[in-house]
């Protein structure tokens, strides 16, 4: 098999954000969980890069610029931020065991190359076999906010979600049109301040971040 | 020139407008009161004219570029539309000049705001009438259950105002399921416009399942037995301009609804449907009328009145479906033609009595009938005109409730014509039940103003009881002529109804063969009614009886203490009380109550007496379907954990049982 280098480098990248996605399932430390989400967001920054230059798409320049400002500059400094108010530097605790987590992200992985199979084999673009990673990460990132109990980790479970969904994006139809990529940016900024807010008033409520307390708001 | 559906367009919009003015100006009350609400009255005169207008033209029509794309509203005007825009138009017109002097400030949502849902009350209720296609008549129909619902929650302070809105809401909101699905199933497979569904030939299985839907559906709106029980809690809540707009013409587009369902969407009538209608709607007026009678505050006694009333326009409406379904249509006209007067004259006289019970509410500030009486002194231009609206509503002539009553009893007469011999056996049953209801509701009326404004006042504080202002009076008086005007031409009146008729049965009633004086439905040797007569008569009559006792007796009036019967302590406290006005009819119709009684026994120092009158069918029908309704939400309830990490995992199984389903 004899791809072009772009493809080679694209393959790579997208094998690096798997990578990453997994790590970031099974990392315990809050601070290394930040520090993964801000190498995920510099990955997908350079993988669309090498797309937004093999393709000649001008408008994943954009992209990439926005993915760059925004989640690996913006998000974590925020997040790190947070993290010194809150003073919250604790293990993260998660409800599963990690290589129990591991082992359903594998099953995760397997399905999600399963049901892009036939997507991918539709489309005409030059990253087509990243569709089957692409799809992998938004359900990881989904898995690691089904498995933490602490707010700061699901928020970045979400974001990361996000990251998934822009490569996906990316990978099968060359990126989306530059008006919904502005409104998915200014989803992400409005979710981090709700949750920023949301995490602020659930440590006054309960003088903890263990969103285990809010099981007390259900109605009987 | 324009037309008149572009000039009820035009105050529909001006109703809007004003109601908008009062959002900007919310606490402006002498704005609100002295401008928007006189304005809206005009506009209201100026609807009922153009209605009146469009009665004796051509049926217009209007497609109106809002709504969902591909999807614009259409608007008609024929003469069903007109019919009801004019009573709309004409009661409103009343209405809104009360209201002008009604709404104070400091009493829950504040004026500006009430403004805003009144004037979009009547705007959506004018826009029902005028709707063409089922998507607009369910926008409207929604816009004016909505607007209506934060009108009666307007003192929502009071928790049980809350929980009586919130009735309203459900009940209004389980009977908009039933329209909806009922012109789901008229709609065939075209589109939704009524032209459509009156073109579409429905099986007969379907179109019977259509017209129980409508009949659930608008008799949910209307207050049809057993879906009565939201009335006689909202219409006491609400506010005393917007009860009587809710039962004068709210309770009047339900009728209207199932009018258009029954004779112009739907291409058939089975004689059954007629009877289930009839049965339905004596039930309702029996149990309206009894409830009524033990009753103890004044606005639920009118609310429980108002039960009956619309019982007896069913009545009149399934009779016509019988007596068309038959191929009968004079005499179908002739039972329409009582329903669709009865629906007028109940518009103006149970507005009337509402609007003097708020005069009253605001004199007072009491509602229990326990804590009122001898008001005639104190209010005497409330106590006159209420008189007007207890004697209509009571069914005396020459006034506008004996008109209907008449037309609906000779349309029962002529039942034995019907080719059916169980109908020719049950129907007798029937009229002398509507002959029961129509006394005992004379009986209701006596009680009610008897106990108000008879007598002796039971509260100290009542001494300080101050008349109508000058806002309200106009009210009342356009009320009470209304009432007089429909009981002295009935022939002008029927005139106007004969275009609906006519539209609906093709047949109109023509009772104006012995002159304009004398009401003669279907042949003048069979009956004839002539008010005008009868009102000289009765004016000549007390007059001379007046100049007599002047004459013969003494000059003047003179006012000395009652007949004490040899015992000199009476108290205003051992008149008759409203309870023991009411205990005959508690005593006889005892099965249909359930009673709680608190009797004192003969020793106490402190005596009570109580007694709580319930609905059996609140027990019977209402709470099992609550229980049922709790028992599966609990089962719901399991799968709220209030764990994020649950609610996650359940979206997250659903994406990937629909990844594996999309495979």
């Amino acid at each position: 098999m004899n791809l072009p280098l772009s493809s080679q480098i694209i393959n790579l990248l997208a094998a690096m954000l798997l990578l990453l996605s997994f790590a970031m399932l099974t990392q315990r430390r809050i601070l290394s969980l930040i520090n993964l989400f801000a190498l995920q967001g510099l990955t997908l920054t350079l993988s669309t890069l090498v797309v937004a230059w093999s393709t000649g798409q001008h408008h994943l320049y954009y992209s990439a610029a926005l993915t760059f400002v925004l989640k690996v500059l913006i998000l974590p400094s925020v997040l790190h931020r947070l993290i010194r108010k809150l003073s919250a530097k604790w293990d993260v605790e998660t409800l599963i065991n990690i290589p129990t987590t591991m082992l359903v992200g594998i099953a995760l992985v397997i399905l999600a190359f399963n049901v892009a199979l036939p997507i991918s084999q539709l489309a005409g673009t030059i990253t087509k076999s990243t569709l089957g990673i692409a799809l992998a990460c938004v359900l990881l990132a989904f898995l690691t906010m089904i498995t933490r109990s602490k707010a700061v980790p699901q928020v970045i479970g979400f974001l990361a979600m996000e990251n998934g969904l822009v490569f996906a994006a990316t990978s099968a139809t060359y990126g989306m049109p530059m008006v919904v990529e502005f409104g998915i940016a200014l989803d992400v900024m409005v979710g981090m301040v709700i949750l920023g807010v949301f995490i602020f008033q659930i440590r006054e409520r309960f003088d903890s971040l263990d969103i285990r307390h809010l099981e007390q708001l259900k109605e009987e | 020139m324009p037309g008149a559906l572009q000039l009820i367009l035009g105050v529909i919009l001006l109703w809007l407008a004003l109601g908008l003015a009062g959002v900007f100006f919310p606490r402006n009350l002498p704005l609100v009161s002295r401008v928007l609400f006189p304005a809206g009255a005009v506009g209201a005169l100026a609807l009922a004219a153009a209605a009146l207008d469009a009665l004796g033209g051509d049926t217009q029509s209007l497609v109106l570029p809002l709504g969902l794309p591909e999807l614009p509203f259409h608007l008609r005007l024929d003469a069903l539309s007109a019919f009801f825009l004019l009573l709309l138009g004409a009661v409103t017109a009343g209405v809104s000049i009360f209201a002008a002097g009604y709404f104070r400030r400091g009493e829950g949502t504040p004026p500006g705001l009430q403004c805003l849902y009144y004037h979009l009350f009547i705007a959506s209720m004018a826009l029902v009438l005028l709707a063409d296609d089922a998507y607009a008549f369910m926008v409207f129909w929604e816009t004016m259950a909505l607007s209506s619902y934060f009108l009666v929650t307007s003192d929502h302070t009071k928790p049980e105002i809350r929980r009586a809105g919130f009735l309203y809401l459900l009940i209004a909101h389980v009977g908009a399921i039933g329209i909806l699905l009922c012109f789901g199933l008229l709609h065939g497979t075209g589109d939704y416009t009524f032209d459509t569904m009156r073109a579409v030939q429905l099986a007969p299985v379907w179109a019977t399942v259509a017209f129980a839907l409508a009949l659930f559906g608008f008799g949910a709106k209307a207050g049809m037995l057993p879906l009565h029980v939201w009335l006689p809690e909202a219409h006491p809540a609400a506010p005393s301009p917007v009860s009587a707009l809710m039962s004068a013409v709210m309770l009047k587009t339900a009728i209207y609804g199932l009018l258009r369902v029954l004779f112009d969407l739907l291409h058939m009538q089975v004689w059954w449907w007629g009877v289930v209608i009839l049965v339905l709607g004596l039930a309702t007026a029996l149990y309206g009328v009894v409830f009524s009678a033990v009753q103890s505050d004044m606005k639920r006694l009118l609310a429980y009145s108002s039960i009956e009333n619309i019982g007896f326009i069913l009545v009149g409406i399934g009779l016509a479906v019988t007596f068309q379904a038959y191929g009968m249509r004079a005499l179908a006209a002739l039972s329409l033609t009582a329903a669709l007067y009865h629906c007028i004259n109940h518009a103006f006289f149970k507005s009337l009595l509402f609007l003097a019970t708020g005069s009253v509410l605001h004199a007072t500030h009491e509602r229990a009938l326990g804590k009122l009486g001898g008001l005639i002194h104190r209010m005497p231009w409330v106590a006159w005109l209420a008189l007007i609206g207890t004697l209509a509503i009571a069914g005396l002539p020459p006034l506008n409730g004996f008109v209907s009553e008449w037309l609906m009893l000779q349309a029962f007469l002529f039942t034995p014509s019907l080719p059916h011999p169980y109908l020719n056996m049950l129907i007798p049953v029937a009229a002398a039940a509507i002959a029961l209801a129509a006394a005992l509701a004379g009986y209701v009326m006596v009680k009610f103003y008897g106990v108000v404004f008879l007598g002796q006042p039971r509260e100290q504080s009542l001494a300080a009881a101050h008349d109508a202002g000058i806002w309200e009076r106009v009210g009342l008086v356009w009320l009470a002529a209304g009432c007089i005007a429909l009981g002295v031409a009935p022939v002008a009146v029927i005139g106007v109804i004969d275009a609906v008729s006519g539209q609906l049965l093709g047949k109109t009633l023509g009772a104006s063969a012995a002159g304009w004086m004398f009401l003669t439905p279907i042949s003048p040797d069979r009956a004839s009614y002539a008010p005008f007569l009868f009102l000289i008569v009765i004016l000549a009559v007390w007059l001379l009886t007046w100049l007599a006792v002047r004459y013969f007796y003494h000059s003047g009036m003179r006012r000395a203490p009652p007949w004490d019967c040899g015992f000199p302590a009476q108290t205003a406290r051992m008149q008759d009380t409203a309870e023991g006005f009411g205990q005959p009819i508690r005593q006889m119709f005892e099965p249909f109550f359930r009673m709680q009684r608190e009797l004192p026994t003969p020793f106490d120092a402190k005596p009570r007496y109580r007694v709580i009158v319930e609905d059996h069918l609140w027990y019977w029908l209402y709470l099992p379907i609550v229980k049922v309704t709790e028992a599966l939400t609990r089962v719901v309830t399991l799968l709220q954990r209030g764990r994020i990490s649950v609610y996650l995992t359940y979206s997250f199984v659903t994406l990937l049982i629909l990844l594996l389903f999309v495979k």
